[in-house]
């Protein structure tokens, strides 16, 4: 069974890769570029994760997978006497419930593509990186170490890339594909450092190790590893898009709209949650408190922004990125398994509100192209309204979905939202200088509420707005109604409160699952007391967040609906707060005047120095001088060596040879003198 | 009555003389001469050691030869000279260079 | 007194040799030679050899110089010249044979000759006679053989192309 258990994750791991590596080679050659192949393999490691849920199920009574029935398995690397690295798997009880969430939004992505991306240019290329994509999304789920989560990160930030360019052909697209890698990579610095300050101090990449070496105390202690934690959560903050590195992510919606629902929404933003989670035991208590402001300012700021926001996918991805700062939020707070809750329930709607989104999109694209209306934007809210009739599914699957994130009993995000504002209030309870973060958090609650509800009913309530296209507005094929309509049916509590049955438990298969471990930091609060503080605050908080929705949903009401209170006045009165808020308060225009200018500017600089100065004065100095010597050597060999010498022996034995051919004077008598002479030098020589 | 010495001194001067005789002069006859002193100054010695040697007569004997032949020799030589004169109109010894070539 | 006559006669055959050698007249030089043979014949005289200072006369003056002479005189008549030549390379040639008498007299001077005692003897005809018919015969009969080879060999010569 164990067997079972390693070999499963490694398949679900691999499968995707498998699909990527055929469809990147083949897939243009294959019948309809090979999408079956893309989506038999993400259903089959959907089947697989739906198996290993039902084994964790199986064995709740045990605890799951999780401490010692956690399946690990590893093999060396790298193995060098000062270098030792291992890498492999990690299996419990939050591996599994994490693979399930990435196959099903994976598969329900893959379907849904079939129809929204239908005839499109790059068909079997959008499919190989999806493949990829799910691969290195699977790998961060299973990493059991630092090094291959690291490498797995990396190759979702690429994936992410792909995707989002998926459209090079628009300028716009493959700048927004530019700035999420690089925004990530920063965040990546951060993450690599904090990796390498824990390596140096404990000497092991892999999970445990650290962990009980932290809990020993001795290896790596304050300071070092309050950094350590902060690089490493840096990480999360460009991954998961938090301030002040959420920038790409309303960018990001330049890619294909089921891209954006499982990456932007369900999973790779969620990665750096996830990995918080995994990592929860590294953080001090200090480090702790700079992830949970870091959450809180980014949960208010970005729901700030979506209120005023008119693209039905930018408001989206606002919301995402306020909904990640909640996890963060609950991360520092303490409370990391209603993090890691909200994270499943939150990919379910949220992916579920893309979907449905996409399908309107679609419809919209549809109904313009019937008139060849290439201008409008199909996005744009002000372009809809009144499409509750005409899409119906769509309607009340999304309805379902905003009622989630609103936090509205009855549903997922209520339960999950619930859990981190217990956690906050707790969390401010015990520290009342730090009451901010319960209020962050509820702010952004009732804004949340406010601002989804404005979404749909700008868009499916009250009166079309285009009404020559109204007419063509239709619902979606039923590849892209069965996501919508299975995400939403996940939208309801009762899956997540099994087997129990009440709405406003904190009780249910997956609290009696995820069971939080305490920090690893010595000196932290112990799970036990975390959670006891958190149930204490959690009938309090439970009171607060209805109420707040229940503001929020009203005055949405009041505005787009009834119309008792006009936006645009409202726009008007608070112009300036209006402009901020519609313009993301000038993050980018400012990152760009104080950030980007200034560094293009030394840039430029240093590319000055080398272009115009050192390469014009040195490098081509070097060759004048080069030419110089060559001129002089050659004019030394050529007049001196070759006149000089070669010449001059010549000239010499000439004039040698002139000359003792003189001794030759055929006269007989000269003869006889040198004769003479001769004898006298060899008596000479002979006497001496 | 006098030493060896002397002799031997007499005859190498003349010998010197004749040889530079032999050297420096161009007309042929004037070369023979030069040849003829040489002849002597080999007599001289000859005769000289003979004397100094108990009157052993070989040194005459060889004397004797030696002046024979100088004669045989001065004979055929100028008869060689007066048929170059014939030929060459010139008994320079530098004209009679013509085999050379 | 003999002293002084035999350094004269030496004399005379020095600088008559000399002037055989240094002038540029030939009938000069010839009759230096005459001098200079004279010369000789009296050094014989004072070696006690008085066959071959006879012979010396006979021969080398009444034969070979009158030769010379003869040749001289056949020999004479040349385009405009005097006879006379100039001579040539005299320095350096001058300088070597020099150098060889200076050489030639230091080894002299320095050899340890073997000599020995003689007595004065009578005459030396008889016993040159009979050497010649004893002792050096062979050489005797080849020279008389070498003389007629000349004696042919001149005739031929002289005889032209007649």
């Amino acid at each position: 069974m164990d067997n079972m258990m390693i070999t499963l994750p490694l398949l679900i791991l691999f499968l995707p890769l498998v699909s990527f590596i055929i469809l990147i080679f083949f897939g243009k050659r294959l019948p309809r570029q090979g999408d079956w192949v893309a989506v038999g393999s993400i259903v089959t490691t959907l089947l697989f994760a739906l198996y290993l849920f039902i084994q964790m199920i199986l064995k709740s009574d045990q605890g799951g997978y999780t401490g010692t029935n956690a399946i690990n398995a590893s093999f060396s690397w790298i193995d060098l006497d000062a270098f030792k690295v291992d890498l492999g798997i990690l299996v419990d009880n939050i591996t599994i419930i994490m693979l399930l969430i990435v196959t099903l939004v994976s598969s329900c992505t893959h379907i849904f593509s079939l129809k929204y991306m239908e005839g499109d240019i790059r068909y079997s290329r959008y499919y190989a990186y999806l493949g990829l994509f799910t691969f290195s999304m699977n790998g961060i789920v299973l990493a059991d170490n630092l090094i291959s989560m690291y490498m797995s990160w990396e190759l979702v930030g690429v994936s992410s890339y792909l995707l989002i360019g998926h459209w090079f052909e628009k300028d716009s697209a493959t700048d927004a594909g530019k700035k999420a890698f690089l925004t990530n990579r920063v965040g990546d610095i951060g993450f690599f450092i904090g990796i390498m300050l824990l390596y140096t101090a404990v000497g092991s990449f892999a999970f445990d190790p650290i962990f009980d070496s932290i809990a020993g105390g001795d290896t790596i202690t304050g300071l070092t590893l309050t950094l350590a934690g902060l690089g490493i959560f840096m990480g999360a903050v460009g991954k998961s898009s938090q301030f002040p590195l959420h920038i790409w992510l309303p960018d990001a919606m330049e890619g294909p709209t089921p891209v954006s629902a499982l990456m932007h929404a369900a999973t790779m933003v969620a990665a750096g949650v996830y990995m918080s989670v995994r990592l929860f035991p590294i953080f001090t208590p200090d480090a702790l408190l700079v992830i949970a402001y870091t959450g809180g300012i980014t949960a208010i700021l970005a729901a700030l922004i979506a209120i005023t926001q008119n693209d039905i996918k930018k408001v989206l991805a606002y919301s995402t990125v306020s909904q990640l700062g909640y996890m963060i939020l609950a991360v520092g707070t303490g409370v990391y398994t209603a993090a890691f809750f909200h994270l499943l329930t939150h990919a379910m709607f949220k992916a579920n509100l893309f979907y449905c989104s996409g399908s309107v999109i679609h419809s919209m694209h549809h109904a313009l192209h019937k008139v060849h209306d290439e201008k409008t934007d199909p996005q744009d809210m002000r372009n809809m309204g009144g499409f509750k009739e005409k899409m119906p599914v769509t309607y009340w699957s999304m309805l379902i979905s905003t009622l989630a994130i609103a936090g509205v009993p009855l549903f997922s995000g209520f339960l999950s939202k619930d859990a981190i504002l217990a956690g906050t209030l707790a969390f401010a309870q015990h520290h009342p200088e730090h009451f901010l973060l319960p209020l962050f958090g509820f702010g952004a609650a009732a804004i949340t509420a406010f601002y989804m509800f404005r979404l749909i009913f700008m868009t499916f309530h009250g009166k079309p707005n285009m009404k020559d296209i109204f007419k063509d507005i239709h619902e979606s094929p039923k590849e892209m109604t069965g996501p919508i309509v299975l995400l939403g049916t996940l939208s309801f509590f009762i899956f997540y409160t099994l087997p129990y049955f009440n709405p406003i438990s904190d009780h249910g298969w997956f609290t009696d699952l995820v069971v939080p471990q305490t920090s690893a930091v010595p000196g932290s609060m112990t799970a036990n007391e975390i959670a006891e503080h958190a149930h204490h605050a959690h009938y309090l908080a439970m009171g607060l967040s209805i109420a707040v929705a229940t503001i929020g949903i009203l005055l949405a009401f009041l505005m787009y609906v009834k119309n008792v209170i006009s936006p645009k006045k409202l726009s008007d009165r608070f112009g300036f707060l209006y402009d901020w808020s519609l313009n993301k308060f000038y993050f980018d225009e400012n990152y760009n005047r104080f950030l980007y200018q200034p560094f293009l500017k030394l840039s430029e600089t240093v590319s000055w120095l080398d272009w115009d100065f050192y390469d014009k004065y040195f490098i081509n100095g070097f060759g004048r001088i080069t030419n110089l010597l060559s001129k002089l050597s050659g004019k030394f060999d050529y007049d001196g060596i070759d006149q000089g010498l070669v010449d001059g022996l010549g000239r010499i034995s000439g004039v040698a040879g002139e000359n003792l051919r003189k001794i030759q004077t055929g006269r007989l008598q000269n003869y006889l003198l040198y004769v003479v002479a001769g004898i006298l030098v060899i008596i000479i020589i002979q006497a001496f | 009555m006098h030493s060896l010495d002397s002799y031997l001194f007499i005859s190498s001067m003349l010998f010197c003389l004749g040889v530079f005789g032999v050297m420096t002069r161009r007309n042929a006859i004037a070369v023979l001469m030069g040849v003829e002193l040489i002849l002597n100054a080999a007599n001289i010695n000859f005769v000289a050691f003979s004397k100094f040697n108990g009157m052993n007569l070989d040194g005459h004997i060889f004397g004797l030869f030696v002046i024979v032949l100088a004669a045989a020799e001065a004979a055929v030589a100028l008869a060689i000279i007066i048929n170059i004169y014939n030929n060459l109109n010139s008994i320079n010894v530098d004209d009679a260079a013509e085999l050379r070539q | 007194m003999a002293e002084l006559v035999f350094w004269f006669v030496a004399a005379i055959t020095i600088i008559s040799a000399g002037f055989v050698v240094l002038n540029n007249q030939l009938i000069y030089s010839a009759v230096a030679l005459l001098f200079t043979l004279f010369g000789v014949a009296g050094i014989y005289v004072f070696l006690w050899a008085d066959f071959i200072a006879g012979i010396q006369i006979l021969v080398y003056v009444g034969g070979i110089l009158v030769l010379v002479i003869f040749g001289i005189m056949l020999t004479n008549k040349i385009k405009s010249v005097r006879i006379s030549h100039k001579s040539m390379q005299q320095g350096v040639g001058g300088a070597v044979a020099l150098w060889l008498f200076i050489f030639l007299s230091i080894a002299l001077s320095k050899a340890p000759w073997a000599v020995s005692e003689a007595i004065e003897p009578s005459g030396t005809v008889r016993e040159i006679g009979i050497l010649l018919l004893t002792d050096y015969l062979l050489p005797f009969e080849i020279i008389s053989l070498l003389l007629l080879g000349a004696l042919i060999g001149a005739a031929v010569l002289s005889r032209g192309d007649a």
